[in-house]
């Protein structure tokens, strides 16, 4: 297929306050496409589309839009449009002028800009509104102004910087449906930032994990989830099971102490490697039936599943289960070849442990606190 | 409940009292004095000859309207530069435009008539490079100066806090959406700006229209100004309370309608801007 770029970026390394914030970075963004940026904060996904909407400038590196670079040229002249997290609607105007503001500032004759400003509200479903003030809006309505704002001025590009995270979740999840249907209807490239990996599976087209600074891996979401390519990503993207392992011979690998049949190969004979075992990939089985065998630490019921611990010579796995368990009753574990996944050591190799510390209620509160340094 | 009620009348209270004794009462006393003759009784007598202060209402408008105007041209550009400084320098010049109100108002503005007096700072400096005396002091334009200079950090200092708190993601926006810097200017930043040019306006035109010690000291006395016609009124004794009072009545009438005025520019923006 041929390639079509319309973003380009190569070896861009940005830093603030002698802090490097990007480092290195290469990315293509192919026409048409949903691309997420994902990563938690700080780790400069926000700064790459920064970048990109011209707000920031690389220290190095240089930008390319449909091929020609684009360093230098102010915001304002750039064919991309934002929408900012906190919506950035203009509260002195109705949300007619708010949705028009890009059209007057091109020009437009009236009877132009009404008809786009009320295609727009269709688009958005938010006809009717016309004359109201922004700042009596919901969120939800807020949101919608923002998206029809932007995507007035027809970019090529739509850069949408965590625009969902401060919806409620109900409201979220409709409006990742809206905005996936919004894209494919108006066939543009949405380059998409989030700290939520749910979310990133679900709408993009392709998904790229950063951490500090860096891509960590660009693949679709399915490749990301089945095949991530270190712990971070592993760890970052659902939950897994990551365990120091040894790469005996191609398809065959040993950890916890047991030798397991598995798809991977082209490794070095004993080369230590890292080892995901996704929690629902693994099956409960009897003890002496097991590949492995241990004892039920914690219990808990999420509705669909079971999510319980099980502690195999120190290590504490996480398993999704139908089937109830009690604590303190002994396991065996069956895993199938295709459910065990073989990574090259990194330099996250050891840094994501097992489930011994795991506590949702944590994992939480950290979610609520990244949100309010945004 | 209840306790915590009385504990807020409590610390309420103090303002209260203030109110009453040095608002409320002299308010009433002014009302008083605009509708009663020398022996108490009511009449509309003073109010009627206030046509004979036409001049001075109209000159004192009109003075206050154009140092309002000069004040806001220098105070805005300045406000929004400062806004696009660093945070070091925003507070050394804001220093700078708060100083002159550390020192006295009357200091202030004697410190001109040395300055533009014929034999002041600028005629002797002008004498000695053989350029002859200009006539500055007691003119009109000596006045406008001192209401401009005097009231400057009233309309810089709402002008600067307003502009300061303009969230940055507003003018991301504007560039988003092809704004130029001029363009981002007219239609986003001074929109977003009114309510500090409101209460800027409202700062400068109040006391301006209402001075009479610069207007004395600066324009000479030539003229009669508002100020100048309520203090003088006071001054003959109190037998002119009663038409001074109407002068003021009115001339606060005046005032809160242009109040009112503005605040339907900055009508909806709920954050008032207090300093």
């Amino acid at each position: 297929m041929l390639k079509n770029n319309i973003v380009e970026l190569k070896n861009i390394s940005v830093s603030f306050d002698s802090e490097k914030v990007l480092d290195n970075l290469s990315l293509e963004i192919q026409d048409k496409e949903f691309i997420t940026l994902l990563g938690p904060s700080g780790c400069g996904k926000t700064t790459t589309l920064r970048i990109i909407a011209g707000f920031v400038e690389p220290d190095q590196g240089d930008v390319l839009f449909e091929g020609k670079k684009i360093n230098g040229i102010p915001a304002y002249k750039r064919q991309v449009n934002t929408i900012f997290q906190r919506y950035a609607l203009f509260p002195h105007l109705n949300v007619y002028e708010n949705i028009a503001f890009g059209l007057r500032i091109k020009k437009l004759k009236e009877n132009e800009i009404s008809l786009k400003v009320k295609e727009m509200l269709e688009l958005v479903n938010l006809t009717g509104l016309e004359k109201r003030r922004v700042d009596t809006l919901s969120g939800g309505q807020q949101q919608r102004v923002a998206i029809a704002r932007a995507i007035a001025n027809h970019p090529k590009v739509l850069l949408l910087d965590e625009p969902l995270a401060a919806l409620d979740l109900k409201l979220r999840k409709d409006m990742q449906t809206e905005l996936k249907k919004i894209q494919q209807k108006l066939g543009i490239t949405f380059i998409f930032v989030t700290h939520d990996q749910e979310e990133a599976l679900a709408i993009s087209d392709k998904v790229v994990v950063m951490d500090s600074g860096k891509i960590q891996q660009v693949g679709t979401p399915q490749d990301i989830y089945n095949e991530p390519k270190n712990a971070f990503v592993a760890d970052f993207i659902g939950e897994s099971n990551i365990l120091d392992g040894i790469m005996l011979d191609d398809y065959l690998a040993e950890f916890s102490g047991a030798k397991f049949k598995c798809l991977d190969k082209g490794f070095e004979k004993n080369e230590s490697v890292d080892i995901v075992v996704r929690p629902e990939d693994v099956d409960i089985v009897e003890p002496e039936k097991g590949m492995l065998q241990g004892v039920v630490t914690s219990i808990k019921f999420l509705g669909v599943h079971y999510e319980i611990i099980v502690d195999i010579g120190g290590f504490k796995w996480m398993i999704q289960t139908t089937d109830g368990q009690n604590v303190g009753d002994k396991v065996g574990l069956f895993i199938e070849p295709d459910a065990i996944h073989v990574m090259k050591k990194s330099e996250y190799s050891g840094k994501y442990g097992d489930y011994s510390s795991y506590s949702e209620e944590i994992e939480h509160l950290s979610d609520i606190i990244e949100e309010d340094e945004n | 409940m209840n306790k915590k009620r009385f504990g807020s009348r409590l610390v309420a209270a103090p303002y209260y009292v203030w109110a009453a004794i040095f608002i409320i009462v002299p308010l009433f006393m002014m009302i008083y004095y605009t509708f009663t003759d020398v022996n108490g009784v009511f009449t509309l007598a003073n109010i009627m000859q206030l046509g004979r202060f036409k001049k001075a209402f109209g000159l004192s408008i009109l003075y206050a309207l154009i140092s309002t105007i000069i004040t806001f041209i220098i105070a805005y550009p300045l406000a929004y530069f400062m806004t696009k400084i660093k945070i070091s320098s925003q507070r050394l010049i804001l220093l700078l435009v708060v100083f002159p109100m550390w020192m006295n108002f009357l200091i202030r503005t004697y410190s001109w008539i040395t300055i533009l007096a014929n034999t002041g700072i600028i005629n002797t400096f002008l004498g000695k490079l053989g350029l002859g005396p200009l006539q500055l002091i007691n003119t009109p334009g000596a006045v406008i100066l001192g209401m401009v200079y005097d009231f400057l950090p009233y309309m810089v200092l709402p002008i600067y806090t307003v502009l300061s708190k303009i969230d940055k993601s507003m003018l991301e926006a504007a560039d988003d959406l092809g704004c130029n810097s001029l363009q981002k200017l007219r239609r986003v930043i001074f929109p977003l700006s009114l309510p500090g040019v409101a209460s800027g306006i409202t700062m400068v035109f109040v006391p301006s229209v209402s001075t009479f010690y610069i207007t004395q000291k600066l324009g000479g006395n030539k003229t009669m100004f508002v100020g100048d016609a309520i203090e003088y009124l006071f001054n003959l004794g109190p037998d002119f309370y009663n038409v001074a009072s109407a002068i003021s009545l009115v001339l606060m009438v005046l005032i809160l309608l242009c109040m009112a005025v503005m605040n339907r520019f900055s009508e909806g923006d709920e954050e008032g801007v207090i300093i």
